[in-house]
């Protein structure tokens, strides 16, 4: 019954902003966009700012549901074998392309389960070290890494989390293997850099941002092409001489198999003017990201996207021959 | 004096009319959901978040708290009235509560149980405004290797939860642990025990086990012997505590107010401890041990207080690192962003109305939960009159729902089933649920640092005692053992944990 009460005070909350509600055609009742992760974190804040402002253009609410576990491939696998009919959509990041073959046994068939509505936004990452690590810029943590390779610590936030991927990856460039610590989450490997437990994490800027600029943590780089408006003196990776480190965790949205072209392309016309809100530009500036372009906010964008990433992580998680089942 | 301004400035923002209506929304909210078995906080809050919107960022947080905070006062009525308890801390609560209630004094355990947690909220709310930053610090000192030690601690006491055979409780903790295997291995991504199914990749749902062991097999127990239940309703005496409760209750809150509000400063999951090692402490110093677990009120005061105390002081790491000390606080800073503030260790300087207006609505909430609670009392003990064939189903249609909330997920609600029909043949073979779900919860969590603990030492176990305080802990684990064990001490256990 609460259940029901909240949802109908939802409704009515999100009913009196959006105004009008006489769409034509689809969508003609609310639309639930599965988030495969848990409420609060990174990726369910992207979607549901999303969300919030796709509403008030399509003028039917869009409920944000968290199905997570599995790495996000329980909820994937639930909007694989949902409906077709545009009402089921899936918001997933980078982990849509690296559970491929991060997972040998998947429920669905990551290239051809799903249709495309668009690229929402690519999260930059930064590399971070606990406040009173030596090195003081990017060189001289390769260097001194290399040095101290036994000694070193590289948190992550478990197995096909982004930073897990990202901390791969650094390895990977600099060709030297470290002593990896797995989190379960965010939080606690956080916690861990900010007690000075454990060393290094590469970690999406959602989560760092507010501890580099606060002095409890020390950042060494970001990932993007451009220097943040957010962190502006952070170098880049390229700029610091690992230009291979370039890497986002890009979001995108997703429906089944089968949805219509004309509402995958609605949504994607939707996506594209939400992605211009001030209101999200600003918030996403905040977590230093940007929302896509509208050549990305594509169905066509988002599927080359997914290709090549799928392409790109495979041989890096098969050289480290971890998998998550 | 800087925190005379502040704290000022925290009534003044947390006393606004519409501030105190969201106070008021939330707590009322959240004892609604505790009440309600099986739904639980984190449901309730991610279902509220789309709400949140649309209101000022600090009438949102403080709303969100007082749902927290107030799903703990409620979450302890379903534990006392019908054993089902929504979540680790409560499953405390249960053992002695419910027993209470069963002796016609179900109104005594609920006002209790809401006088401790008042008096454990408001100590706990002057912690976290004096002392919170250099709190924080101290928790930062805690890493894998301390938390390895303290769940060690942890484990150890854990036989004093048994009433009945030693033997069957240690027994229960293991199955505990072994339940808690269950899952993908965090370290290296393999699946364990999963028997194939994609759902248990995670793990067992704590609230599906909790509601199965406890209220389903309890529902089951009392459907074969309606007797039972007709005794507790018959016997109903007075609603408030006696003048003897008053003088038991008293040390144990005080008690179950310090432990819970150390623990709770722990990010790495201190506060989990906290109900079950207050009731540790008071069983073990308490002069008639042997009532415990057939209706103690000191086993009521101090885990209710502690866990009220733990609940209240989780809110430090969020407060001044910005990090989540458990999923609720995941929630709130999911909410803080969705409303432009990135919470970091930097929230107090840069937002100091929100930060001390939180602080200030804690108080304030816990006021409102204590007058709210107390005349609800009445009400809540004349559930217990309602026929049981009308009760039950409801009981079962309400968890089924809360379960379902938790993940969305069908499985859970099987779970739930599985589990209701071994917590009954548990029941038959006189073992308890209790130490069962503290092997559960702790197992993880000590797999976890040991296995952490050890890769950071690369292999070299005097990690655990290079570091003080870890060997501070290691020292006390050992001493409650050698108190278990000592032979004149041994005497008096066996008195005690005879078979009933």
């Amino acid at each position: 019954m609460l259940k029901l009460f909240t949802s109908l005070a939802a409704t009515a909350a999100i009913a009196l902003i959006s105004g009008s509600a006489f769409a034509q055609g689809y969508p003609e009742r609310s639309i639930t966009m599965v988030v495969p992760f848990a409420a609060g974190g990174p990726t369910d804040t992207v979607t549901r700012l999303v969300a919030e402002s796709m509403s008030k253009d399509l003028g039917q609410q869009i409920i944000v549901e968290n199905v997570g576990g599995a790495g996000g491939t329980l909820g994937a696998s639930q909007v694989a074998k949902a409906d077709p009919d545009g009402y089921t959509l899936l918001l997933h990041h980078i982990g849509m392309a690296t559970s491929a073959t991060l997972y040998r046994k998947l429920p669905y068939d990551t290239l051809n389960a799903f249709e495309y509505v668009g690229l929402v936004t690519d999260v930059p990452m930064t590399i971070v070290a606990k406040k009173d690590f030596e090195p003081t810029d990017l060189k001289g943590l390769v260097e001194y890494v290399k040095a101290n390779a036994d000694k070193i610590t590289l948190a992550n936030a478990g197995i096909g989390a982004a930073s897990h991927l990202c901390g791969m990856l650094f390895m990977s460039e600099i060709k030297t293997p470290l002593t990896t610590v797995p989190y379960k989450g965010t939080g606690p490997a956080m916690t861990d850099l900010l007690g000075g437990q454990v060393d290094l994490m590469c970690d999406q800027t959602t989560n760092t941002t507010k501890q580099i600029k606060g002095g409890t943590i020390k950042a060494y780089g970001v990932t993007s092409a451009k220097r943040l408006d957010a962190l502006p003196d952070v170098p880049t990776v390229a700029e610091a001489g690992l230009p291979g480190m370039q890497v986002g965790i890009w979001h995108g949205i997703y429906a089944p198999k089968g949805t219509p072209a004309e509402v995958t392309q609605k949504l994607s016309g939707s996506l594209q003017k939400a992605l211009k809100d001030p209101d999200i530009i600003a918030r996403f500036a905040e977590l230093g990201t940007v929302p896509s372009t509208d050549a990305e906010a594509t169905p066509a964008g988002l599927k080359s996207k997914l290709e090549s990433e799928v392409t790109r992580w495979k041989p890096v998680i098969e050289a480290a021959g971890q998998y998550a089942d | 004096m800087d925190l005379l301004n502040n704290l000022v400035l925290g009534f003044a923002t947390a006393a606004s009319p519409y501030n105190l209506l969201f106070c008021f929304i939330g707590v009322i909210l959240g004892t609604l959901i505790g009440v309600l078995p099986g739904i639980g906080a984190t449901a309730t809050i991610a279902m509220l978040l789309p709400i949140t919107f649309q209101l000022e960022p600090v009438s949102s947080l403080i709303m969100l708290a007082g749902i927290y905070y107030g799903a703990q006062y409620g979450g302890s009525t379903t534990a006392i009235l019908i054993n089902m308890p929504g979540e680790s801390s409560s499953a405390v609560t249960a053992i002695d509560g419910y027993q209470m209630a069963r002796k016609g004094r179900a109104g005594a355990a609920l006002s209790i149980a809401a006088i401790g947690s008042f008096f454990a909220g408001t100590v706990s709310t002057i912690l976290v405004a004096v002392f919170a930053p250099p709190l924080t610090a101290v928790a930062l000192r805690f890493g894998s290797p301390e938390y390895f030690s303290l769940m060690i601690v942890g484990l150890v006491s854990s036989v004093a939860l048994a009433h009945g055979s030693v033997v069957k409780a240690l027994g229960m903790v293991v199955l505990g642990l072994l339940l808690g295997l269950v899952g993908t291995d965090i370290y290296t991504g393999t699946p364990r025990f999963n028997l194939g199914i994609l759902e248990l990749s995670d793990g067992l749902n704590f609230v599906a086990l909790a509601v199965g062991v406890f209220g389903i097999a309890e529902i089951l127990r009392n459907l074969e012997n309606e007797h039972d239940r007709d005794v507790m309703i018959k016997k109903v005496t007075n609603l408030w505590p006696t003048r003897q409760d008053w003088k038991e209750m008293t040390a144990p809150i005080l008690r179950g107010t310090v432990i819970g509000s150390a623990l709770g400063i722990l990010p790495g999951g201190g506060a989990i401890l906290a109900s079950f090692a207050s009731y540790t402490v008071e069983k073990r110093i308490s002069n008639t041990p042997g009532e415990f677990g057939k209706g103690a009120v000191a086993g009521v005061a101090g885990p209710e207080s502690a866990n009220n105390a733990g609940a209240q002081t989780s809110f430090i790491p969020m407060l001044t690192l910005g990090i989540p000390a458990n999923p609720v606080m995941a929630l709130m800073i999911g909410a803080m962003i969705i409303q432009g503030i990135v919470p970091g260790p930097n929230v107090a300087t840069e937002q100091p109305a929100l930060f001390w207006g939180i602080i200030a609505s804690m108080w304030i909430g816990n006021l409102m939960l204590i007058l709210l609670n107390l005349p609800l009392i009445g009400l809540w003990v004349k559930l217990l009159t309602i026929p049981y064939y009308m009760l039950f189903p409801a009981i079962i249609a309400f968890c089924s729902i809360g379960v379902y909330s938790v993940n969305s997920n069908v499985f859970d609600l099987y779970a739930v089933a599985f589990f209701g029909l071994i917590g009954y043949g548990l029941a038959k073979l006189r073992c308890e649920p209790a130490p069962l779900l503290l092997g559960f919860v702790l197992g993880p969590l000590l797999e976890e640092h040991l296995r952490r603990a050890m890769i950071m030492s690369r292999g070299d176990p005097m990690t655990f005692l290079n570091r003080p305080i870890s060997l501070g802990l290691l020292l006390l684990a050992a001493a409650v053992l050698v108190v278990v064990l000592l032979p004149s001490i041994r005497k008096k256990r066996d008195e005690v944990f005879v078979e009933d």
